[in-house]
């Protein structure tokens, strides 16, 4: 019976819409885990001698010990809105001769090895492997990890127990935040109680046991709630969310783009990915805080040319590379309507100028960093506005991958093809390097007017761009009606 | 109305319609039936301009559909669910879809008001989106959609699918006030013989792209069409 399971697993896994990619991003996508992986790793391995040499007179792993409870309280938090319960996939097997004790435990089981539990083991091993090399107490540093795996393993169960439950979230928030609190105005010295805790089992390897029955017992009431609950009506249940309906009627201003306009703003607040996209787009704004108080770009211009793209462009960036794939799932029918292609198109410009033009105004504090910084980003925003939202309409007509909507928004790539990599080059290095260049060779100033110059003249030709636009994608609808019909 | 001129269509080799020709009249309630992978929607897709035919060309009111797109205007058609769009609700479909026909809130809400009975009150006001409706209630929205903006041609593929039998008794009762007055012309494509040859005035049989019977109905329509399947 494991076994068909694992078969399952494994098909599962391999025929997964990740691995139906194209080479070039399977490659770039293998070479961000592995980066991850890699800090993670490193942390382990360096992390020792890190802290060794920034606090001399403490013990590393009673500074390790001592910041323990915050981050087992921030991984519950962080599960909690991240990880749920792979219970769907069960649904299948429901009404087969099985029994539903199995198909519990399995489910369960599986958990145990979801990559939220594996991630920290990379930080964890090498750290106590490090240990052991530099002297400390074979058996102490075992149950100190033996410790750490246990805390993991209850906090996924723990996850599971509390997640339907907003109410257990503000509690636990409390808890860290009074923690926090309490550390910080001084009452109680919670990074100094942590540690101790932490240390005594060290001290006492023998009580890492105590963790197995916390971890037996929190998989029993998992186990309890979950057996009651394996029914269609109960948890093998994919929420129906109540619509959200707002009046838009102000946007029949804007004329003959209006239905399209109404349409983009249910399409990107109704629709996880849509929305993580958006809102990422404020995060973008503060960008500019890792270049620019740092002295060494001060001196690479062109670094901060890129910054000051990015602070005003995320909106730009991230939504309209996926132009018009947004619209796969009901191309089709938009194709068989009656309206003007154009206004299709100039509905998706409005919103990446609306929202290019409210970052603008939300960088205004960026003048704290000087006038030439602020002026950096307002010829960003100008060449966001003029040149990169009318190259993203084009680039779009190259898309050729549908998205799923109702899938996920964070580390979606659905949709990433070649073409997401490549148009990064126009859109970022081409200003970056015309920066550079006259201010380099030409002066200061020539460099701000260069970059601010495309974007007027993209501004200013953007009619006759977006008929060529326009004749573009009519040219091509055929294949991307054929190509957005094919499932992601 | 609709004339299909040596329409046909090949992936690589394989040829998946061939029709020599079909002249449909305006007002006739045309009914296309055929097993799976007989090429009923690979027709009404060319129909509605979504996939090239390899030869030949449809002129939809004299309007060629693959060189003019003013066809658009006055052909309304449903196909199957991608047609909708999953994110909004019903009310709000029916809005998007009224826009682009020229209709404004008030022609919306009049018009659906004529079929409160065909909804069957699980449509409109349910605070639900259209992803989360149904299969049948999507067909509901996407049929009634189709009809909106005083179509003169109305395409619909299966429509009697996923429909409970109170609402396909409705939907008959629907296209035939529609054909009553001869002026809008009806093209269904159906599995349900009973249901097809109800409603329609001529029944086309495709059979791997080929069209095998052009029958003008009658009430042995359905006896013979059963024993050509039945084989």
């Amino acid at each position: 019976m494991i076994s068909h399971f694992l078969k399952l697993e494994w098909k599962q896994y391999f025929r997964s819409s990740h691995w139906q990619k194209g080479i070039a991003l399977k490659i770039i996508m293998g070479f961000f885990v592995l980066i991850f992986l890699l800090s993670f790793l490193s942390m382990g391995f360096g992390g020792y001698f890190v802290l060794k040499k920034e606090f001399p007179d403490a013990d590393p792993l009673q500074k390790v010990n001592s910041y323990l409870l915050f981050v087992i309280f921030g991984d519950l938090i962080f599960r909690y809105l991240m990880q749920k319960l792979p219970i769907m996939n069960i649904k299948p097997l429901l009404i087969l001769p099985i029994k539903k004790s199995k198909l519990v435990h399995y489910v369960l089981g599986k958990s145990v090895f979801s990559t939220f539990n594996i991630l920290g083991l990379f930080f964890y091993i090498p750290f106590s492997f490090v240990l052991i090399k530099e002297g400390y107490n074979t058996a102490g540093v075992l149950g100190w990890l033996l410790t750490m795996i246990l805390i993991i393993q209850s906090i996924n169960f723990l996850n599971f127990l509390i997640n339907k439950n907003n109410k257990a979230l503000i509690v636990i928030a409390t808890i860290l935040l009074s923690l926090i609190g309490l550390q910080k105005f001084g009452i109680f010295d919670v990074v100094g109680f942590g540690g101790l805790v932490f240390d005594f089992v060290y001290q006492n390897p023998v009580y890492s046991l105590i963790g197995v029955f916390v971890l037996v017992l929190l998989y029993q009431l998992n186990y309890k709630q979950l057996s009651t609950q394996v029914y269609l009506d109960g948890v093998v249940q994919t929420k129906v969310e109540e619509a959200n309906t707002i009046d838009l009627s102000w946007a029949n201003k804007l004329g003959d783009v209006a239905p399209f306009i109404k349409n983009d703003i249910r399409l990107i607040w109704r629709n996880k990915r849509t929305k993580t996209v958006f809102l990422m787009s404020f995060l973008f704004l503060f960008y500019g805080l890792f270049f620019f108080p740092q002295e060494t770009y001060q001196k690479m211009p062109a670094m901060l040319m890129f910054a000051s793209l990015f602070i005003t462009g995320g909106f730009t960036l991230n939504y309209g590379q996926f132009i018009p794939a947004w619209d796969s799932a009901h191309y089709k029918m938009l194709m068989s309507q009656s309206f003007r292609y154009r206004k299709f198109l100039d509905s998706k410009w409005v919103l990446m100028f609306t929202m290019t033009t409210i970052l603008y105004f939300l960088s205004f504090p960026y003048l704290y960093f000087g006038t030439d910084i602020f002026l950096m980003i307002t010829v960003g925003a100008m060449f966001n506005i003029g040149f990169n939202s009318l190259f993203l309409l084009y680039a779009g007509s190259f898309n050729r991958k549908r998205i799923d909507l109702t899938k996920g928004g964070f580390g979606n790539t659905q949709g990433t093809s070649a073409t997401q990599f490549l148009v990064i080059i126009p859109l970022m290095l081409f200003p970056m390097l015309l920066f550079w260049v006259f201010n380099k060779f030409v002066g200061y100033n020539s460099g701000f007017i260069a970059v601010g110059s495309v974007g007027v003249i993209g501004f200013l030709l953007r009619n006759y761009a977006m008929n060529f636009i326009e004749k573009k994608y009519i040219k091509d609808k055929y294949i991307m009606i054929n190509a957005f019909g094919k499932e992601a | 109305m609709i004339t299909i001129d040596t329409v046909s269509k090949k992936y690589g080799k394989v040829e998946v319609l061939n029709v020599s020709s079909i002249e449909i009249p305006t007002g006739q309630s045309f009914g296309l039936v055929g097993n799976n992978g007989a090429g009923k929607t690979t027709l009404f897709n060319i129909l509605l301009d979504l996939i090239r035919p390899t030869t030949g060309a449809i002129t939809n009111n004299n309007i060629i559909v693959n060189q003019s797109e003013d066809w658009k205007t006055f052909t309304g058609s449903f196909i199957d669910e991608s047609f909708l769009i999953g994110y909004l609700t019903p009310e709000e479909y029916f809005e998007f879809i009224g826009d682009l026909r020229g209709m404004n809130t008030a022609d919306v809400t009049k018009f659906l008001a004529q079929f409160d009975e065909f909804f069957n009150g699980e449509i409109v006001g349910k605070k639900k989106y259209l992803r989360d409706l149904s299969k049948g209630n999507q067909k509901k929205a996407g049929i009634i959609a189709a009809m909106m903006g005083d179509p003169k041609v109305v395409i619909l593929d299966e429509p009697f699918a996923n429909l409970d039998p109170t609402t396909q008794i409705r939907l008959k009762i629907l296209i035939k006030e529609l054909i009553k007055n001869k002026e809008v012309t009806v093209l269904i494509s159906s599995h349900d013989l009973t249901h097809v040859t109800e409603v329609c005035e001529r029944i086309v049989v495709l059979d791997k792209g080929n069209v095998v019977k052009d029958i003008q109905t009658s009430t042995e329509t359905l006896k013979e069409l059963e024993s050509y399947f039945s084989v």
